[in-house]
């Protein structure tokens, strides 16, 4: 493998209770996804502050992706209803800020589809290597 | 400063074979406020747990990062460990560098690397943890059994032997389920009325026991230990309280032309109606779909030959309001619809039956009084083809059928050919399969023995094309063993159809926020450790809600759900979940921006006072989170223009700290 090669850091968020589980899935079925894929657990997509993705894109991430129940699953009954529509307007805005659009993603993924989890990073993260790294808002600060 | 010990488990070769635990657990020492960092082979056994221990006491940690599987799996392991060493259990985070990493990544540098980062993620949110303590919450000692079919007859049963009450609601009009309508059971040949009947009648006479049939569950509110359910129970227009079962009313009603639901629609009930002899309640019910008195204000010849003056037209569905510490789901199945299939003619033909009307056909209690005789025309067929996996394991046809095995269609088709040769001598029978599959205690024999001591005709093939010629039904199908094509001029037809979950598990798993798997069989807490628990505390599954089951292993599975709901009942008080949203009221403007989104009403308003400028007093509205009622989604953290709103073990400074040690 070259050592030089390109890897983007891709942050995900997956809500406890159907996407982490499918994540575990994946696991457990050993549906290899690119390890470039750092998973945050929060109780529910809701719980996904914009504050945490700006911060994830600030800090150098090259996508972020949030996972959720299936609309209508949601443990907490309407949490990934919000998810949906706050996600809606933050990824515009940043689509508007030189953030590309697919570079943010928001994905449903049930306990019982680790498959559908590793087929959705792999995209995610095929789409994202596509773009290159992420520049725009990048703070020079934050580099270590 | 915290003092934070990391804790690396290789789980044998699982995480050791693709990560680097040595190296891993040496980056993670140099962490800022990790004071100890090692590896272990088994951190979850006796001795890992020890091992945590005693580094907690001779380092003095506040801290714990246990490097292992999914959290799912151990973090209420590894908290009763820190519990056990002193600390407060809500001082560990988990990283997952199994399910995560380990398993899912073939490549030791980029595996090693990836558990590093995940390793510093967790120090970096365990070094931000508070000590959290869980709320207390009564227990509601009443549980709820949806579904009263042999799954939820025993659970409930089980249940109310233990001394605590249970309400059964059943929507048909009558409690037994799928299992009141068979006629022999597998592998042991017991008539299934003779076994069941027994048990409806405990239900009906256990004190514990409450059943509300001909009933829906409206509404799930609450949580473990304290739902709030509404149960809808349909009008029936007979007072169960007057109702004798007599069946006078049955006998008198004109209205004949009524498809029997319960014999699969091979003949006709009366408008008022008791399903079976042996239902339980045995009360009438009127159907409003095909009553006359009902429908145009014209008849009521029920209503004067009723000696018990139970009839009561105007009866209204009734709401009951009842709160419950658990709830039990077995909605169990029904067979897949055949009407995609029109290879097999079922929807041309009367005599290409399903195996539950072949099961009614050869009940005593069915339409034909137990003589099989053909649908059409009434005559005893004289060859018969069974076809096994009608829309089971059938990954190509995924829009008319199921992926999944049905479990249970091998041998029962094997009761069925057995019982035809043991009746009718002079039949010949035909089952084609595609696998014989009979796991189970004593199931193997009883396929044998249809085989051998029957001369059941087993071919290894599936049927093509069936039509109806004349009174006949042509099958064409291979024989995959002697390679050839087969054709039978067959009498009658039997179909093993798939079985899916009934109809009303998907709304009812939106209600109860229960998650399902992608054919709509609610999924349990582990597949194999926790598999009659569902991930939602305080729901349990019992039957074929959960997936495709024999009656044995639904009666055993209904007794260990029992068991779990009786382990809750006992307990007079639930340990809540700390993780909870709080409001920080100084910070905090009143604008009731988490209010409007809190799902669960967690969130009220209080005015407090403050102190102001110059030794005055300033009155504030404020948010107060009531912790009981709090699930901790954290919704309104988010929708807090203030940023007042935070959520315990999942604080917005923990996340970003996270966020922080990914992107470095």
């Amino acid at each position: 493998m070259q050592m030089n090669e390109y890897k983007p850091l891709i942050v995900a968020f997956c809500c406890n209770w159907c996407s982490y589980a499918g994540a575990d899935l994946a696991g457990n079925n050993r549906l290899n996804y690119p390890a470039e894929v750092k998973i945050i657990r929060v109780p529910c997509s809701c719980r996904v502050n914009p504050m945490f993705i700006l911060r994830a894109f600030q800090r150098g991430a090259d996508g972020v992706i949030i996972c959720g129940c299936h609309p209508g699953d949601c443990h907490y009954t309407s949490g990934n209803y919000y998810t949906r529509r706050r996600m809606a307007a933050l990824f515009s805005m940043l689509d508007y800020l030189g953030i590309e659009k697919e570079r943010t993603r928001v994905e449903w993924v049930s306990a019982a589809e680790g498959a559908k989890f590793a087929a959705t990073m792999n995209d995610f993260v095929e789409k994202v290597a596509a773009l290159g790294e992420n520049k725009r808002l990048e703070d020079l600060r934050c580099k270590r | 400063m915290q003092r934070i010990g990391v804790f690396v488990c290789w789980c044998g070769s699982n995480i050791a074979g693709t990560v680097d635990v040595k190296v891993v657990a040496e980056a993670l020492k140099s962490e800022p406020g990790v004071v100890f960092s090692t590896d272990y082979q088994y951190m979850c056994s006796q001795a890992g747990q020890d091992l945590i221990k005693n580094a907690v006491k001779e380092h003095n940690l506040t801290g714990i990062v246990v490097c292992s599987c999914s959290p799912r799996m151990h973090e209420a392991t590894f908290r009763k460990t820190a519990s056990a060493a002193g600390l407060n259990p809500y001082m560990v985070e988990i990283a997952n560098i199994r399910e995560q990493c380990s398993w899912v990544h073939k490549e030791m540098p980029l595996g090693t690397e990836k558990a590093i980062i995940l390793g510093k993620a967790a120090v970096a949110k365990v070094s931000l943890n508070t000590p959290l303590t869980p709320g207390e919450s009564p227990v509601t000692k009443r549980a709820l059994v949806i579904g009263g079919g042999i799954a939820g007859i025993q659970t409930a049963l089980d249940i109310a032997d233990a001394g605590f009450p249970v309400d059964i609601v059943e929507k048909k009009a009558t409690i037994g389920g799928k299992m009141a309508q068979l006629d022999k059971t597998f592998p042991t040949l017991d008539c299934a009325a003779c076994i069941l009947t027994p048990k409806m009648v405990d239900v009906a006479q256990n004190e514990n026991i409450r059943i509300f049939s001909y009933s829906d569950v409206e509404e799930v509110k609450g949580f473990v230990g304290n739902f709030n359910v509404k149960i809808k129970k349909r009008a029936r227009f007979v007072d169960e309280t007057k109702c004798t079962g007599c069946g006078a009313c049955i006998e008198k009603c004109p209205q004949k032309k009524v498809p029997n639901e319960f014999n699969l629609g091979m003949d006709n009930r009366r408008a008022i109606y008791i399903p079976f002899a042996q239902a339980v309640p045995k009360v009438a019910t009127i159907d409003p779909d095909y009553c006359n008195m009902l429908k145009n204000g014209k008849c009521g010849v029920c209503s004067k030959f009723c000696a018990a003056g139970a009839i009561d037209y105007k009866q209204k569905d009734e709401i009951i309001e009842e709160k419950y510490g658990a709830i039990v789901v077995a909605t169990g199945f029904e067979p897949i619809s055949m009407d995609k299939f029109d290879e097999f003619a079922y929807s041309q033909s009367k005599d290409v039956i399903t195996s539950l009307e072949f099961e009614r056909l050869t009940n005593a209690a069915g339409p034909t009084a137990g003589k099989l005789l053909r649908p059409s025309d009434g005559k005893h067929p004289q060859k018969i083809v069974f076809v096994q996996c009608v829309g089971s394991r059938c990954s190509a046809c995924a829009e008319k059928g199921k992926e999944y095995c049905s479990k249970i269609c091998c041998m029962y088709t094997a009761k069925h050919a057995m019982l035809t040769r043991d009746k009718y001598p002079d039949t010949e029978v035909t089952v084609f399969y595609i696998d014989v599959r009979t796991p189970g205690k004593n199931f193997d024999e009883f396929q044998r023995r249809a085989v051998e001591e029957y001369g059941v005709n087993y071919v290894k093939g599936m049927v093509g094309k069936i039509t109806p010629e004349g009174d006949k039904l042509k099958v064409r199908a291979s024989d995959l063993i002697a390679n050839k094509q087969i054709n039978i001029d067959a009498d009658l037809v039997v179909l093993a159809a798939a079985i899916e979950p009934d109809k009303s598990a998907r709304p009812l798993a939106t209600m109860l926020t229960a998650s399902m798997d992608t054919n709509d069989f609610f999924t349990e807490a582990h597949p194999k450790l926790r598999p009659v628990e569902s991930p939602t505390a305080g729901v349990f599954l019992s039957g074929t809600c959960q997936g495709p089951k024999d009656i044995p292993e639904t009666v055993s599975q209904a007794g260990a759900a029992a068991s779990k709901v009786i382990g809750l009942l006992q307990k007079n008080k639930l340990m809540g979940n700390p993780c909870v949203a709080s409001s920080n009221q100084l910070m905090c403007n009143g604008c009731s921006s988490c209010e409007r989104v809190c799902p669960y009403g967690a969130i009220s308003y209080e005015d407090k006072e403050f102190p102001g400028p110059n030794r005055t007093v300033k009155t504030r509205r404020v948010a107060v989170v009531n912790p009981a009622v709090c699930q901790g989604c954290g919704a309104c953290t988010v929708a807090c223009p203030s940023g007042a709103m935070d959520l315990n073990g999942f604080m917005n400074t923990q996340i970003m700290a996270e966020v922080d040690a990914i992107c470095k």
